[in-house]
């Protein structure tokens, strides 16, 4: 308990400490010692959930699956902290934000942590609605930091889209209390999702469908699911460079996470109708078209960090057709895609973040021979695009090679849409890829100071990962397969 | 007829909740922003008291808490800050009046009967007399997302977005004899935050386009020219 | 017995042609009570409709048989559907021969010859007050139905008198739905008696009348007639609200004692919702014709959201 108080309470302090902290260079710093006591906290409880198992409190719970998501959102917020310390000096210094804003962002970026942090070891379905609204409220400033119309844009379509979609999973979450006012002997407990999952067959299952729409709907407006995607590539691309690693690494994963925690009970309601499987369909429905047309969009991008939010689509479709698909192998895989996909894709916007600071423009061809002009920016771009189109030896391989085998066991016809779909994508990024590392760089293009540490950092653990998965790593990732499938994969 | 056996309380729910429906209605056709702020504020007045009418008949204790709540938030809270922000963006005569005025009210007709539909197999498992008053939540959440596609001022979409909050909290006391109480502070704390981002961003939008037309807002889009991504 | 029911109800149907005017005095009393005049006596449209009767006729040399035909086909047609109505007494065989439709029915026949008569002198005023006329009935009848269905369908019978018996039974309810139907009736017995805001009968202004434009080339007893029927229906409205959401005083037996309950009451009633009408036409300012379908639009909207209220809310209650 200690540990999960710890856990909660240093980015809720730390927060607000950095709202009133006036020296920017000491509030950089403070975000990065915020965020690796966090870490520390993250791994303590994961520790603890090793040895004990589940950590339950009152309103918290805490076990394999959602400490997995801890410690990963943690590990990002503290690499993502080391990358936005100079890189938001300089924006600063550059003057195209203020003293003031600075203070915003950083106390933001900590409320955001909390938000995360609280979605993913609360065990009540409305506190887990007030958590992922509050990191809408706390990411939305910070995608409008910039005062650009382009920028306010994106904050009022993000902060629209996602407060409708987020209304309506407050919808569903009162219609799965109605259900649960039914069973529970205790009316209050009716949100507890551990109570609710141990009677879930209980659940009526007209009610329970109806909530999952709303909450599918709802949730999924924050995975970014196609067709209320429209917020996402926005605000990834008008936000400053660390908002979109932490948004695209964090929040839709949290936002999946909900969505994934509420399927479980869906689904133990639905054992015993005619269309037990309803809740692993729609998701695998939603996935799919998600994947699908993301990488089609990919093509047709003239901004990077558009363009990798649209990879970022795509595979938190795939991620979501394979917990749709249900089974222990594609959950096994979708979880260490998730982990995979965060760690490359926020390693990628850091590059990207690098990248448009040295081409002083975000538009794709205007960014040309970064690997003439500074190797390591090139290459970090290089490595990264390799490993998140999902080419050997990268973990994201490994993770996409178990969701192709799970489909080709249950669903082979759709393993033909995956494979295409892959293709289609990897082909998106390599005609944008080619000439921004490899084309002739343009005259008087210098390059810059760059961090790229989290990058190194990140890659080198995916690439780990695609070698070999630790023990520890598959055990943890095997129990988490058993929470929610039930069965154990190894 | 099986209205009968309610308690007279009890039946004033269902006409309390009947009027909900109706300022949604209005709301939805209301040109001028100040009068349009005035319904929003009745109607959560009117969620207030179905709260506690519910308390009353129900004799549910912690509904009071909640009613109290939603009068201070809903009905004098929120619309004074809005209020307020009117005031202070000078919008006080802006009136924005729909394209077809007539086919909003069907297409809310139609969502009503929408929300009925996918309500009635619920409304079978019933629980408390409240349960009849789930569909016409929903049916408000439904038709201030309707308000927030045809309003094109960010004013009024807000107004809508606040709505579809009071068909929530509605759904919450008619369906379930309201949320635990830490969930329904946690809700409270964020539409009030909402809320207090909504006025920051105002401001903001004005700042940037000089309107609070939110169709102007369109440099983004996946057909944007070269030109527009320089910055 | 039977003789006797139909002698009640024969001398129900005399009463409502007599307190027709009365109403209509009431309501302008009223009125210049709250204009700060002392007003004509209450009993100056008989007076007016005295005057009328023993008039010459005067007849356009355009017109055609149908004009001299139309007052007479308009009087019988709104008086016989005002006989229909539950005055004073509930059961009587008038009711029970005619329902809900059979009454909108004879109010649509008697505007269609309202509307015929209005455009056979050939006049540019009686024409266009007819197609006003049809306009506003169009949008109005739809509202009016809807509510009265909504209606109907609590008592599972398009019968007033089930209807009021219905209601009178289960006593005191809130309905939802008979709040929204009494908004709906209420908008649409303003736009059809052409009161304020959507017609001024008072005026003869060109541009704005439309009841008044139709009746423009009558005069004498044709006149007189018409402008009877008009008041009929007011009368005929005021009945319908009253006895439908306030039934409460209407004789349920034959009683003497319960028939002089009922006249009283509905006597009662009337006086309110006359005064009622004459505040909001002292308040409200005539709208203009194009925002005329944005009203009956309001009224249709009630009325829907009458119906679907009983169904959502009462079904099952």
């Amino acid at each position: 308990m200690t540990a999960l108080l710890l856990l909660l309470l240093t980015p809720l302090l730390g927060g607000l400490t950095l709202a009133l902290l006036r020296p920017l260079n000491l509030a950089g710093w403070l975000n990065l010692a915020v965020s690796l006591l966090t870490l520390g906290a993250a791994v303590w409880l994961a520790w603890l959930v090793a040895t004990v198992g589940v950590i339950a409190g009152p309103y918290f719970r805490v076990d394999a699956f959602n400490v997995y998501l801890v410690v990963l959102t943690a590990f990002v917020g503290v690499t993502t902290s080391i990358f936005s310390r100079p890189y938001m000096r300089h924006v600063c210094a550059s003057g195209k934000i203020s003293a003031r804003s600075m203070r915003v962002y950083h106390s933001m970026y900590q409320a955001f942590m909390l938000t995360m942090l609280l979605a993913l070891t609360t065990d009540n379905l409305g506190v887990l609605w007030v958590a992922v609204e509050g990191a809408t409220l706390a990411t939305v400033l910070l995608v409008s930091l910039y005062r650009t119309p382009e920028a306010v844009e994106a904050a009022w379509k993000y902060f629209i889209l996602c407060g409708v979609g987020i209304a309506l999973a407050l919808f569903g979450t009162v219609l799965t209390y109605f259900a649960a006012q039914h069973v529970m002997a205790d009316p209050a407990a009716g949100l507890t999702w551990s109570a609710l999952y141990e009677r879930a067959h209980e659940l009526n299952p007209t009610v329970m469908r109806i909530a999952f729409v709303f909450l599918l709907v709802g949730y999924g407006t924050k995975v970014g699911l196609v067709p209320m995607h429209q917020w996402l590539p926005d605000a990834h691309s008008e936000g400053p460079t660390p908002m979109s690693a932490v948004l695209s690494g964090l929040l839709l994963n949290v936002a999946l996470y909900a969505v994934v925690r509420v399927k479980m009970l869906v689904d133990g309601s639905l054992a015993t109708t005619a269309t037990p499987h309803l809740a692993g369909a729609l998701l695998m429905g939603f996935g799919l078209v998600s994947f699908v047309v993301a990488g089609l969009f990919l093509h047709r991008q003239r901004d990077i960090k558009r363009m990798f939010s649209y990879s970022s689509i795509e595979h938190m479709g795939l991620m979501t057709f394979a917990f749709g698909l249900g089974g222990p192998l594609a959950t096994f895989g979708a979880l260490l895609h998730m982990l995979v996909h965060s760690l490359t894709k926020s390693a990628i916007f850091v590059t990207v973040g690098h990248a448009t600071h040295l081409a002083g423009t975000q538009a794709i061809d205007q960014i040309r021979g970064l690997i003439r002009t500074q190797p390591a920016i090139g290459w970090s771009l290089l490595l990264g695009v390799v490993a998140i189109a999902g080419f050997p030896p990268f973990g994201v391989f490994t993770s996409e090679f178990l969701l192709l085998t799970a489909t080709m066991q249950s669903q082979p016809w759709f393993a033909v849409v995956l494979l295409t779909g892959l293709a289609v994508a990897f082909a998106g990024l390599f005609r944008h890829l080619h000439p921004m590392v490899y084309g002739p760089a343009p005259e008087g293009q210098q390059p810059v100071q760059a961090n790229l540490l989290p990058v190194f950092i990140h890659l080198g653990l995916v690439l780990w990962l695609g070698l070999s998965i630790p023990d520890f790593l598959a055990v943890w990732l095997d129990r988490a397969t058993q929470l929610i499938t039930g069965m154990h994969l190894l | 007829m099986t209205l009968t056996v309610l308690t007279l309380l009890q039946q004033f729910v269902l006409l309390l909740a009947a009027l909900v429906l109706f300022l949604s209605f209005v709301l939805l056709a209301q040109p001028r922003l100040i009068a349009a702020i005035h319904l929003f504020a009745w109607q959560g007045a009117l969620i207030a008291a179905v709260t506690l009418t519910v308390a009353l008949a129900g004799h549910a204790h912690h509904l009071y808490f909640s009613a109290l709540l939603t009068l201070v938030l809903k009905a004098l809270l929120i619309p004074w800050m809005l209020h307020r922000l009117v005031r202070r963006l000078g919008l006080e005569r802006h009136t924005e009046a729909l394209r077809w005025p007539a086919l909003a009210m069907m297409a809310g007709v139609a969502l009503v009967i929408f929300s009925y539909w996918l309500v009635v197999p619920m409304v079978e498992q019933g629980l408390a007399f409240t349960r009849n008053i789930v569909a016409v939540s929903l049916a408000v959440v439904l038709i201030g997302l309707l308000m927030m596609v045809l309003r094109q001022q960010a004013v009024a979409q807000v107004l809508g977005f606040m709505s579809m909050e009071n068909g929530l909290f509605l759904a919450a006391v008619s369906a379930t004899a309201g949320m635990p109480l830490v969930v329904e502070l946690g809700v409270a704390f964020d539409v009030l935050v909402a809320m207090v981002l909504f006025g920051v961003f105002f401001f903001q939008i004005r700042e940037s386009i000089d309107s609070l037309d939110v169709d102007r807002l369109n440099r983004l889009t996946e057909t944007v020219d070269n030109e527009d991504l320089i910055q | 017995m039977i003789i006797v029911t139909w002698l009640i109800a024969f001398i129900q149907a005399l009463l409502i042609a007599a307190l027709a005017p009365l109403l209509i005095g009431w309501v302008r009393k009223v009125k210049a009570w709250l204009q700060n005049r002392r007003g004509p006596s209450l009993l100056q449209p008989y007076a007016d409709l005295r005057k009328l009767l023993v008039k010459e006729i005067r007849v356009p040399h355009t017109a055609s048989p149908l004009f001299r035909a139309s007052p007479y086909i308009v009087f019988v047609a709104i008086w016989l559907a005002a006989a229909t109505i539950p005055l004073v007494a509930l059961d009587l065989p008038t009711s029970r021969i005619a329902d809900i439709i059979v009454l909108v029915g004879l109010l649509a026949l008697a505007r269609f010859f309202l509307a015929l008569a209005g455009m056979d002198a050939g006049t540019a005023f009686g024409g266009m007050g007819a197609s006003r006329e049809m306009l506003i009935s169009a949008l109005a009848e739809p509202a009016m139905l809807v509510a009265v269905f909504t209606l109907a369908m609590t008592a599972h019978s398009t019968s007033l008198v089930s209807v009021i018996d219905h209601h009178l039974t289960d006593g005191f309810l809130l309905r939802p739905s008979y709040l929204f139907a009494l908004g709906a009736l209420l908008l649409v017995a303003l736009a059809e008696c052409g009161r304020i805001p959507v017609d001024n009968p008072a005026t003869h202004l060109e541009l704005t009348m439309i009841h008044e434009a139709m009746l423009l080339e009558y005069a004498g007893r044709h006149l007189a007639l018409m402008e009877w029927a008009a008041w009929i229906k007011l009368l005929l409205y005021g009945v319908i609200i009253a006895n439908l959401f306030f039934p409460w005083g209407v004789a349920q037996d034959f009683s003497p004692l319960a028939l002089g309950l009922g006249l009283a009451a509905v006597l009662f009633k009337l006086m309110i919702l006359g005064a009622v009408l004459a505040v909001s036409e002292t308040a409200l300012a005539k709208m203009r014709l194009f925002r005329v379908p944005a009203f009956l639009n309001l009224a249709l909207l009630l009325a829907l959201l009458g119906l679907l209220s009983h169904v959502i809310l009462e079904v099952g209650a």
